[in-house]
């Protein structure tokens, strides 16, 4: 349960950080907005300028401020987005829901893959597929996951003509949700999600091989065999269950990797994520979208954490009985 | 009165593969091992012990490889065979494994699996090996866990290995070997983890069922105490030879090999002097790598007989007889008949 | 004693040798650990070098020869040995009546070694015009575009080689801060224990849980359009240095709690050493070599940040020029396919990511072959 406080601790921080982000720019709110009107023409008076300013509360202590708006946060009151002039949540809409879709697909795609290739690669140590996704894996690793992006997009569409990009085909993107929809979501996943996973999943076949090899010596593992099991039985029962724990909890952290991750996939394979509306939204100083961006990325991330952690402590008895 | 011979060791070579080159574990091990016996096999760490254990049960991975010599199952019999030729992942072999030949380990806190309990465990050794349902083979790990003397069997069917002591653990090491019902059960180093009380319990347990179910055990260790209790024969083992084979007596009043006979020394006698120089063996043991030319022992051993001994390797011992592989008892011998 | 191994000087040799001499030998016998290490040096030699290698001046800009491809260097001609390029020639766009340079076989530019080009400060302080190679005798504007240009008219190649010497430095300026915070506190986190320890640890495990590329991206976003691109060069390697001092913290303080068991250090204390000489003298020379080790698997996630910043437009600014702000041209697809060779920059990316991946895996490898 020290868990559950750590995360609500952490989620503190993440909302102070998100405020500070706000905060940062010279000037407040209440100029970029006047100054984002003017730009489009129309101007604002000292004396509405100075109105709004009490409105928000941004003649009071830092500190208020932040109170104030953490209190209509936890409303569910994010603000009001000064580029498209209409409510934060309005503008983020889906997009949160599907950056943590693609995150989490990712995460799937990395467990699914890593974990096979690694206990493949330790007990065919040294063979042909062992070096070839060693070195698969290193390449993984070195190649930055917007850039592989890049790379993708580019001969997809030099050499297919398709835009491999975006998370639905023309006539879905605006569309309400349907089960049809659901399925062209689907469709389209593979290729962010394996963009993402990439790196992420070559580290973990690394751990995953280097845990397993450390198993395999011990004792325990002869005794499996000794009673007459085959290689396979006595190697998925025995070992491969004690190197599932240090696998599990790499897996933990790479959750919020994968979402920082796809925040620049998603700007160069153009997804409606949060990614590109984050962007925008910093190079404009829009400042509340900026900081609720920041603010619920963070929150999702803190919770998926705290999952798969939970998952691990149900993996290992030795941590729920408190043995050893 | 010569029992049968369970299973025959002739000859066994195993290597490995390093990056210093071929490292010879074994060089040429031969012994049998008598049905309802006791072989002790001694000697220091890195002179092949564990390797035969393992061997025998082809359980040396890569790099090492068995490379000469035979392994018999229930030698001159129909149903003999030839351990070193078998697939190692055949049912055949694995059926052996647990089955015919059984494995006790040294560190009963490493041999266990940690993540699962002990009646998953024993009951996974039961079932490999009979075709029973799982009621009954949880009646059968039950009344295993009862013969080798754990009190309450049934509630430690649930319980995790870490939750038990030492020397209940080592038990339950005893009861997963003897799950498959086998008539030879390899033991090594069985008490080296465990403390002096506890050693003599797991001793007098292992004779115990040697007696009752006629068991061969072949009784790996490098404490000459355990070997006057517990062998009826015994293999004194170096770089990876067996240089004396003997009944106990004879190992103890009258020992061939001048290893032997330094080990014998180098046990501290509760009847010496006080404040005598203990005994040592001059030396340490040479990596198997860097195998001394001639006698293997030559450069440590004190009653060497020079040139011979550094030039030529001494006759292997006669399977199956009272021996030494050395040259002084050679002569020795040469001068009694 | 008449056996032995083969060579007692050897043994010697070994039994004496110290830790990072040790970690050096085992690390030569990684071939491609070698291999990397050459790589890098490299690499840091075009750095240095970055302007002497560099053919035409690139932040030059102009708009006619947008787009040119990559220019062969043909080695043979009727005269023989001969390498040159084609010129330029300037050709009007039917329809925009604009005007554009494309190659023109009828010119020949010949490509010499060591010529004269733009001036530059070579190492910060000596001023030369020297260059490795170029073109002689052209138009203004003429030169060899080994890599073409970009659409500003830039030569890529030029341009790479600046930015080659931009985004090392980077790269190496934070991974130094990063050092310098992971193990200051990593190392007061493992020496002194206690609550300093879990206070410095929560905050660890806080920023790990966190997804640090919109954090970083808002705090890159927040510095002043106004700052000049020095000031922003700074805030940009602090920036990046926040992301990977974690990792280093931890290999250091997971260091220091293992030593402060060992035997040696207790025997240190208690034979009455001052902490200062215990650190230094005793605990810091057994683990050197992890955190050289940890270090250079850190530099790629600096070069990894720096790029991607800047290829977001969030990093660095004109008229700097780094991998990533190179990238940012390759950001529309369309470009893209008309101009592949924007893309470029990606190679040496990935290549100096590889190279450090290797070199930090054989030193780690070297430093503790069974940890």
């Amino acid at each position: 349960m020290r868990r559950l406080g750590l995360a609500l601790v952490t989620c503190v921080f993440i909302s102070v950080l998100s405020f500070v982000i706000i905060r940062l720019p010279p000037g407040d709110f209440v100029d970029a907005y006047i100054a984002n009107l003017a730009a489009s023409g129309s101007t604002v008076s000292v004396e509405q300028g100075e109105a709004m300013r009490r409105e928000y509360g941004l003649d009071r202590p830092l500190v208020v401020q932040y109170a104030r708006w953490m209190g209509r946060v936890l409303q569910g009151d994010f603000g009001v987005s000064m580029a498209w002039r209409r409510p934060v949540t309005e503008v983020i809409g889906d997009r949160l829901w599907l950056t943590m879709i693609v995150s989490v697909s990712a995460l799937f795609l990395t467990w699914m893959i890593a974990l096979p290739i690694g206990i493949y690669s330790a007990m065919r140590q040294y063979s042909f597929w062992d070096y070839l996704f060693t070195t698969l894996g290193f390449i993984g690793l070195a190649i930055p996951n917007f850039l592989l992006a890049l790379i993708l997009m580019y001969l997809g569409f030099r050499y297919l003509g398709l835009n491999v990009g975006g998370l639905f085909s023309a006539e879905y993107i605006q569309a309400p949700w349907s089960w049809a929809r659901v399925w062209d979501l689907t469709k389209h996943l593979p290729l962010p999600a394996a963009v993402l996973a990439l790196a992420g999943t070559a580290q973990l076949i690394r751990i995953m091989r280097a845990n397993l090899l450390d198993e395999l010596r011990k004792p325990y593992v002869v005794t499996a065999r000794a009673k007459g099991l085959t290689e396979r039985h006595a190697v998925l029962k025995y070992p491969v269950r004690a190197a599932l724990n240090p696998f599990a909890s790499s897996i933990a952290y790479l959750f919020p990797y994968l979402v920082s991750g796809s925040i620049v996939v998603s700007l160069v394979l153009g997804l409606p994520t949060v990614g590109p509306l984050l962007l925008q939204a910093l190079v404009a100083q829009d400042m509340f979208l900026a900081g609720a961006i920041v603010l619920l990325l963070g929150f999702m991330t803190v919770i998926g954490t705290l999952i798969s952690d939970l998952l691990l402590m149900w993996i290992d008895p030795r941590i729920r009985l408190g043995g050893r | 009165m010569v029992e049968r011979v369970a299973l025959a060791v002739r000859d066994l070579a195993v290597q490995f593969a390093s990056e210093q080159g071929v490292v010879r574990a074994l060089d040429g091990v031969s012994f049998d091992l008598q049905a309802g016996r006791t072989l002790g096999v001694v000697g220091e760490s890195g002179c092949g012990k564990s390797v035969t254990a393992r061997s025998i049960l082809r359980l040396v991975d890569r790099p090492g490889r068995i490379t000469a010599g035979r392994m018999l199952l229930d030698p001159g019999t129909a149903g003999e065979v030839d351990l070193a030729t078998l697939d190692p992942e055949s049912k055949t072999m694995r059926g052996v494994r647990g089955g015919r030949i059984g494995l006790i380990f040294q560190e009963p806190m490493t041999a266990l699996s940690v993540h699962y309990t002990v009646g998953n465990q024993i009951i996974e050794a039961v079932r490999q090996h009979s075709d029973i349902s799982a009621a009954e083979a949880r009646n059968r790990a039950i009344e295993l866990l009862g013969e080798v003397g754990i009190p309450r069997p049934e509630t430690r069917l649930s319980a995790y290995p870490f939750e038990l002591s030492g020397g209940l653990r080592q038990r339950v090491g005893i009861a997963m070997a003897l799950a498959g019902d086998p008539q030879i059960v390899i033991a090594d180093e069985p008490t080296t983890a465990l403390d002096v009380t506890t050693q003599a319990q797991i001793l007098a347990l292992l004779q115990r069922l040697q007696r009752e179910k006629n068991i061969a055990l072949m009784l790996i260790t490098h404490d000459m105490g355990v070997i006057a209790e517990m062998a009826d024969n015994v293999a004194v083992m170096y770089l990876g030879r067996v240089v004396e084979y003997a009944p106990v007596e004879e190992v103890f009043a009258k020992p061939r090999h001048p290893y032997t006979r330094a080990l014998l020394r180098a046990v501290p006698s509760i009847l010496a002097t006080p404040r005598q120089r203990l005994s040592t063996i001059g030396g340490a043991v040479p990596h198997p790598g860097s195998r001394p030319s001639g006698c293997a022992f030559h450069p440590r051993c004190v009653e060497q007989l020079g040139a011979i001994c550094a030039e030529q390797s001494p006759r292997p011992i006669a399977p199956g007889q009272a021996g030494a592989a050395c040259f002084k008892a050679e002569q020795a011998e040469g001068a009694a008949a | 004693m008449s056996t032995a191994t083969a060579h007692p000087a050897a043994e010697d040799r070994y039994a004496q040798a110290t830790q990072l001499q040790l970690t050096w030998w085992r690390f030569r016998r990684h071939r491609l650990a070698l291999v990397s290490m050459g790589v890098i040096i490299l690499f840091y030699m075009v750095a240095i070098f970055a302007d002497f290698l560099a053919a035409s001046d690139p932040h030059a800009t102009d708009a006619r020869r947008s787009f040119i491809p990559p220019q062969g260097i043909h080695f043979f001609d009727e005269q023989g040995f001969n390498p040159h390029v084609y010129g330029l020639r300037g050709v009007r766009d039917p329809r925009t009546f604009q005007l554009s340079y494309t190659p023109d076989p009828a010119r020949k530019l010949p490509v010499r070694l060591f010529i004269r080009g733009y001036t530059y400060n070579l190492f910060g302080i000596i001023e030369t015009d020297v260059h490795l190679f170029g073109v002689v005798g052209g138009r203004p504007g003429e030169s060899i575009f080994l890599l073409g240009t970009d659409q500003l008219g830039r030569d890529l190649y030029s341009r790479m080689m600046v930015a080659t010497r931009v985004s090392l430095f980077i790269g190496l300026a934070g991974v130094t801060l990063s050092l310098f915070l992971g193990v200051l506190l990593g190392g007061i986190s493992g020496l002194y224990g206690g609550w300093v320890d879990m206070l410095i640890q929560r905050l660890i495990e806080l920023l790990r849980s966190v997804p640090t590329i919109p954090l970083w991206m808002g705090l890159a976003a927040a510095l002043p359009r106004t700052w000049s691109v020095l000031e922003v060069y700074f805030a940009i390697t602090i920036i990046i240095s926040l992301i990977g001092w974690t990792d280093l913290a931890r290999v250091v303080r997971g260091r220091f709690l293992a030593l402060r068991e060992e035997d040696f250090v207790v025997a240190a204390e208690l034979s009455g050493a001052s902490q200062g000489r215990i650190i230094f003298r005793h605990m810091l020379p057994s683990f050197a070599s992890h955190i050289i080790a940890a270090t250079s698997l850190a530099l790629p996630a600096m070069i990894i940040s720096e790029t991607s910043l800047s290829f977001l437009g969030l990093g660095l600014r004109p008229p700097a020029v780094s991998w990533g702000i190179l990238l940012q041209d390759a950001q529309n697809i369309q470009v893209l396919a008309g101009a592949p060779w924007l893309l470029s920059a990606a190679v040496p990316v990935i290549l100096i990511i590889l190279a450090f991946n290797f070199f930090g895996d054989g030193l780690r490898d070297a430093a503790d072959p069974y940890g």
